[in-house]
């Protein structure tokens, strides 16, 4: 089918009312969820197959109380539905509501009635409307609201097939609008629609509410409404209150009559009843330090076994590649260089797979709310605001999409700080080079019992992390200066029990995401590393066989010689350079020049750390193969002392300076893009790396 | 006349109106219309946010907020 001729279809609604839900399940793609507004930032297209056999192509918007925008998701609602010029201006659109609080849901079904587009309206969560005991009359509500109305429940896909079968039909549009805003300024509204060429008096009145808005105006366009707004003495806001104080005094009588409600209104709901423990003045902040505690326990003690199974094989199978491939540059690329690196990612599953678990859970329940309404009061102190949150617990997975959850944020400076400190949240990518420095010099055991030592360690360092942030936000706090006031007006929904389906997809999804994002850069980078690290240009290099030979004497064994002379190579090869160039600016923090060429190639993404350190050992070893990485650490002897190189000084300073570091392209380009710039990214990195290096020589000091 | 801000937890009242006109444009489109009646169903433990049931359902705001809310007697 052309592509002209695909009809677009938009889901529009409140926020948390289940379009990304419904979207997944018209698309069969598998977007973000979650029991909290603002979950999605951004619009995003899918196709769907229709019953009659053509395909449209279904926008998923984020959510939106009116079609008047506060924050920036909520304006990408308005860009597309008043500029029918846009891309995706949808043919149809449907109205997604949360049938168990249908009042304030309709506010902005009957805004979007007005404007003239085909619209089918769906009551999603009719299961919830159930456990409420609300009886809807869904004829008497489809009369009186001029609409066809589809009940559904996207937890089991009930009344997903009557939906799609009702987007083949053509939607009629109703001639009357449903609130008529005409009286509210007839000079101001013919006046736009002679200028403009519009047919609907609502288009013509959005144009004078919200000419400023509006992007596909131009600047003269702008002008002309100014004007005609006040010739005509037109004001936004007291006329905005009436409209919408209008439109509800209709959908108040509407819903009273359609929508009877059978239970004691004294009786407290389950919610209600949670929410009550949850926000307590002492059982809120226990049970909020409760369930993070848990995640960093359940990270080390849960992961173990699977851990050791994937390690075990991949030694396994680099064991096997090296035997059936001919010795050479081939095998040694392979092993060394691929495999090596790829085991550094792929080990890491089993907890990366725990924290994204731990994480939608949070996100599902409805708890994240929660933990915003109990933190609005400290964060509000240090600059930063109760919505914060969202993007610093997201954080703990990954900062690119917790710095786009931002948008979701009012004010422009609490959301500048957010994204100015989101960073230092640990994210999932340093969860390999925090296991594998913690699995090196912390010991496996219990703490008064219960807690794992290591798991604990764990929680200090993403605690650091938080702390860094919420120190940062605070000194940004005091040097900008804004007059704009932030608001704090949320809504909290009830709690839900979460669709595993869903939570199982998620966390399949992220953890598939995360290996092969990683593995792309990580296979990229060992590969260049490979060669960079086996191959060198300078005397040394060239000569390494003899110097080699003079070194050990002629008494060394041929296995001993072997071992020198790899590790002579990788010191003289290029990459070897590379690391002895910075290895006097790292030399303070503890750090030699092999970890140096670590640090180096993670300034494309940390997650490369464990694999560069497992390629680059790979190659300063002899050839004795099924040795996994850990132990290859484990072994490493600093030439100075003689002992292990992994002292606790140096693992500390080195996690420390993980935890702080700006290092990740994908962040900073994030960052560029929502703050519109490159002053704010290069701000951040100078910043991060200072506090990073300055924070690892005081550990490597205090530890050494 | 009170505001919304001085309401106890549990306690109820009927909105009257607002303080603040650019704020009020929000809490409307929120659903808290004068004449319908909030009940103060949370307070967060330093006392703010506090979180009221309005229009059947959930919604939390700041004291500032809940300030610009006048309460009928
Ligand atoms: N019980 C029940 N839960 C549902 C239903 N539909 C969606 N949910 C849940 O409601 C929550 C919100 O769903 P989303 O699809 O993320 O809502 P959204 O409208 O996309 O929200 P925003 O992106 O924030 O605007 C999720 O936790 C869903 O699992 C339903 O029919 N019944
Ligand atoms: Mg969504």
């Amino acid at each position: 089918m052309a592509k002209a001729d695909r009809i677009k279809i938009a889901l529009v609604g409140n926020p948390n009312s289940g379009k990304t839900t419904l979207f997944n399940l018209l698309t069969g793609l598998n977007q973000k969820t979650g029991n909290f507004p603002g979950v999605t930032v951004d619009k995003k297209s899918g196709f769907s197959k229709l019953p009659d056999g053509t395909t449209a192509e279904i926008i998923d918007l984020p959510g939106t109380y009116s079609i008047y925008p506060k924050t920036l998701d909520e304006q990408i609602v308005q860009d597309i539905l008043l500029d029918p010029e846009h891309s995706q201006y949808p043919d149809k659109v449907i109205v997604v509501t949360d049938a168990s609080n249908l009042k304030r849901n309709l506010l902005l079904f009957t805004q979007i009635r007005d404007l003239g587009i085909p619209l089918v309206l769906v009551l999603n969560m009719m299961d919830v409307a159930q456990l409420k005991k609300l009886n809807i009359d869904l004829r008497g509500l489809s009369i009186d609201l001029g609409v066809k109305i589809i009940p559904t429940n996207s937890h089991s896909g009930d009344g997903i097939a009557a939906l799609k079968e009702a987007l083949t039909q053509p939607l009629v549009k109703s001639k009357k609008p449903f609130y008529d805003i005409y009286d509210l300024a007839p000079k101001t509204i013919d006046a736009i629609k002679t200028e403009f060429d519009l047919t609907e008096n609502y288009r013509a009145y959005q144009y004078a509410q919200q000419s400023v808005r509006l992007n596909f105006l131009n600047d003269k366009e702008k002008e002309i409404i100014a004007k005609i707004k006040s010739e005509n003495g037109f004001y936004d806001v007291p006329t905005q209150s009436q409209e919408t104080l209008g439109r509800y005094q209709f959908i108040s009588d509407i819903v009273d009559r359609n929508v009877k409600n059978s239970r004691d209104p004294l009786k407290k709901s389950v919610s209600q009843k949670i929410d009550r423990v949850v926000t307590h003045p002492v059982f809120g902040y226990l049970i909020f330090f409760t369930v993070l505690m848990l995640i960093f326990q359940a990270i080390f003690a849960w992961a173990e076994g699977p851990m050791n199974l994937i390690e075990g094989s991949i030694a396994e199978f680099s064991g096997w590649v090296k035997d059936i491939l001919p010795e050479g540059i081939l095998s040694d690329l392979l092993t060394d260089g691929v495999l090596a690196g790829l085991a550094g990612v792929l080990v890491f599953i089993p907890q990366i797979a725990i924290l994204f678990a731990f994480i939608a859970l949070l996100e599902e329940s409805g708890y994240m709310s929660r933990a915003v309404f109990l933190m609005d009061k400290l964060m509000r102190k240090v600059g930063l605001n109760g919505k914060s949150v969202v993007p610093l617990i997201s954080g703990m997975a990954c900062a690119i999409p917790a710095i786009m959850a931002t948008r979701n944020i009012e004010s422009w400076k609490d959301r500048l700080i957010t994204i100015f400190v989101t960073p230092f949240m640990s994210c999932s990518a340093r969860l390999p080079v925090y296991a594998i420095l913690i699995g090196l010099v912390v010991p496996e055991q219990q703490v008064l019992g219960v807690f794992n030592l290591q798991g604990l360690v764990l929680q200090a360092l993403y605690l650091l992390g938080f702390l860094a942030a919420i120190g940062s936000a605070y000194v940004m706090k005091l040097i900008l200066k804004t007059g704009q006031k932030s608001y704090f007006i949320m809504e909290l929904p009830g709690y839900k029990i979460p669709s595993w389906k869903n939570i199982g997809l998620t966390i399949y999804d992220k953890s598939k995401t995360f290996v092969l994002e990683a593995g792309k850069i990580i296979i990229a980078i060992s590969i260049v590393l490979w060669v960079l690290a086996s191959y060198g240009f300078n005397d040394n290099f060239r000569n390494a066989e003899e110097n080699v030979r003079q070194k050990v004497g002629v008494n060394a064994s041929q296995e001993e010689y072997e071992v020198a002379l790899s590790s002579y190579k990788l010191e003289h090869s290029v990459a070897g350079s590379f690391g002895k160039i910075i290895e006097p600016a790292i030399r303070p923090l503890g750090y030699d020049w092999k970890i140096g060429i670590a640090l180096i190639t993670s300034f494309a993404a940390r997650e490369v750390f464990v694999g560069t350190m497992s390629t680059i050992y790979s190659i300063g070893a002899s050839d004795d193969d099924e040795v996994t990485i850990r132990e290859r650490l484990r072994e490493e002897k600093n030439p100075e002392t003689g002992g292990a190189m992994y002292t606790p000084a140096v693992a500390f300073s080195l996690m420390v300076f993980y935890a702080f570091a700006m290092q990740c392209m994908s962040t900073l380009a994030i960052v560029y893009r929502e703050t519109k710039g490159w002053k704010w990214p290069i701000i951040q990195t100078v910043y991060m790396t200072a506090v990073a290096y300055i924070s690892a020589f005081i550990t490597y000091n205090i530890f050494s | 006349m009170r505001s919304l801000a001085e309401l106890k937890k549990n306690e109820r009242g009927i909105i009257n109106g607002f303080k603040d006109d650019s704020l009020s444009v929000k809490l409307i489109e929120m659903g808290c219309l004068p004449g319908t009646e909030v009940s103060v169903e949370l307070i967060a433990p330093f006392g703010d946010p506090i979180a009221i049931g309005v229009s059947g359902y959930c919604l939390s705001l700041r004291k500032d907020e809940a300030g610009c809310i006048m309460i009928e007697d």
